[in-house]
């Protein structure tokens, strides 16, 4: 799957109840890949790996949740499925089910993070 | 009496200057938006095969917690102090004279191992350390240090560490700067010796923290024992981009009021030459360092400019005409590069 997505630049995933695994890197403060695709149903893990030397968050949700994470005070996240802190230089995990069809964001909320582009576009089909 | 009438003349004078000159004004700011680090002038001058950078740290807002700015440094200092009282007033004095200025005033419309710390000095409010280390080690001693670096700090740091693992990391400590009577506006002048052959000018950290349509602005001072040539090469008359506007055999007179500053003994009575350089771009067109050979008798190293990866020929970013932006140096004295306080994450 990550050479999948590393050669197409998307990533893209048919549906199925079982759980799959998704590699994301994060590099200069990107993700990559920058798009995905899900199959309503699927159940993904997220597989992140942050190369640069500050840390990281990979939050998955709709607007509404970006737009909270950004105004939020967590310092780190881990407990919530689809939201993980990925330390620099280090490997995390997060599994996430894509219950219904619709856009989805995963973004980064560490100050300054989103603005700077620090987000992927998820289209759940 | 000479330097309590100095300080006190261009201590008037930059109040009067500042609604007017392009003041370097810097992109670090805390987590919470209250606090800016503003970049004034920087002086990068080269004799005897020393660098000097005279730059100050500026704030504004409402100071509270700690946050900083790191600056790329071209070799180990041998120096770090607290720089002269006037020596970049006296700069701005003159190119900018009072009489102009107050003219100008009126229609002015305007996990890897954490680096390594090789230096650390007290200056005032400040906490200066020289760090030896890679884009990681400089990140990871961020972090254990309290501070954020912000997200274009990977790229920023990896594009210095190819050319030099040095860095000046600058943290302000607001409690300490009012326990010592700091107030917003003051700046510290910091004064860097650096033994090199290979002088140059930090720029593009200039632009770090930056959004890439922010607008990057400040004034670089060169002393150099002859007239020197820079790359990338600044453009006279230009508005926008690494502008020269100045570039004349240094004054006796301003060579004798800049000795006669503090830390400054170094500089000759006479035969420098003084080059104005103005950054006025965005942080999006700032990729460059600026390279110098101080005598203008060779042509400054493209990878010295950071045009040209080390080992590698590669072609330089498009657009020479972006170059420009570089210049600079001073980086605010370099300075660049702003932290965050790690309790004031968001999430």
């Amino acid at each position: 799957m990550l050479s999948a997505c590393a050669l197409m630049g998307a990533c893209t995933a048919e549906a199925g109840t079982t759980a799959e695994t998704v590699d994301v890197e994060i590099h200069y403060s990107r993700f990559d890949p920058t798009t995905f695709e899900f199959a309503a149903g699927t159940t993904v893990t997220f597989r992140i790996t942050n190369t640069d030397p500050i840390d990281h968050e990979f939050i998955v949700g709709d607007e509404l949740t970006q737009d909270r994470h950004e105004i939020g005070k967590h310092a780190s996240h881990g407990d919530l499925p689809g939201e993980v802190s990925v330390p620099a230089g280090t490997t995390r995990f997060t599994t996430y089910t894509f219950v219904r069809p619709g856009p989805l964001i995963i973004g980064c909320h560490l100050p300054n993070h989103y603005a700077y582009g620090m987000r992927a576009d998820v289209r759940v089909i | 009496m000479r330097r309590s009438l100095l300080a006190i003349a261009f201590g008037i004078i930059s109040v009067l200057v500042a609604p007017t000159v392009a003041w370097a004004c810097g992109g670090l700011v805390a987590p919470n938006g209250a606090v800016n680090l503003v970049r004034t002038a920087t002086l990068a001058a080269y004799r005897n095969g020393v660098e000097h950078y005279v730059t100050s740290f500026q704030f504004e807002g409402n100071l509270s917690g700690k946050f900083g700015s790191i600056i790329p440094l071209p070799g180990i200092p041998s120096r770090v102090r607290r720089g002269g009282e006037w020596t970049l007033q006296r700069l701005q004095l003159e190119v900018q004279p009072p009489v102009r200025t107050a003219a100008l005033s009126a229609d002015s419309d305007g996990a890897a191992a954490e680096a390594q710390v090789i230096l650390e000095k007290k200056i005032e409010s400040l906490d200066v350390a020289v760090l030896k280390g890679g884009a990681e080690e400089v990140g990871l001693w961020a972090k254990n240090n309290g501070f954020f670096l912000p997200p274009d700090a990977p790229e920023v740091l990896e594009f210095y560490a190819s050319r030099s693992p040095i860095l000046m990391a600058v943290r302000f400590d607001a409690d300490r700067a009012r326990r010592q009577g700091l107030t917003a506006g003051d700046g510290i002048p910091v004064h860097v010796s650096i033994p090199t052959p290979n002088p140059w000018v930090p720029l593009r950290i200039l632009g770090l923290g930056k959004q890439a349509n922010e607008r990057v602005e400040a004034d670089v001072f060169l002393l150099t024992e002859g007239a020197p040539t820079m790359l990338p090469v600044p453009v006279k008359g230009a508005s926008r981009g690494l502008i020269l506007d100045r570039q004349e055999l240094a004054s006796e007179s301003l060579l004798a009021d800049l000795r006669s500053d503090r830390g400054m003994k170094w500089l000759p009575r006479s035969g420098m030459w003084l080059s104005y350089l103005k950054i006025d771009t965005t942080a999006g067109k700032l990729k460059h360092d600026l390279a110098v050979d101080s005598l203008g008798i060779a042509d400054p190293s493209p990878v010295a400019a950071g045009l040209v990866l080390p080992d590698l020929n590669l072609d330089p970013p498009e657009s020479s005409t972006g170059w420009w932006a570089w210049l600079l140096a001073a980086l605010s004295g370099a300075t660049g590069l702003v932290f965050f306080d790690r309790f004031a994450i968001k999430g």
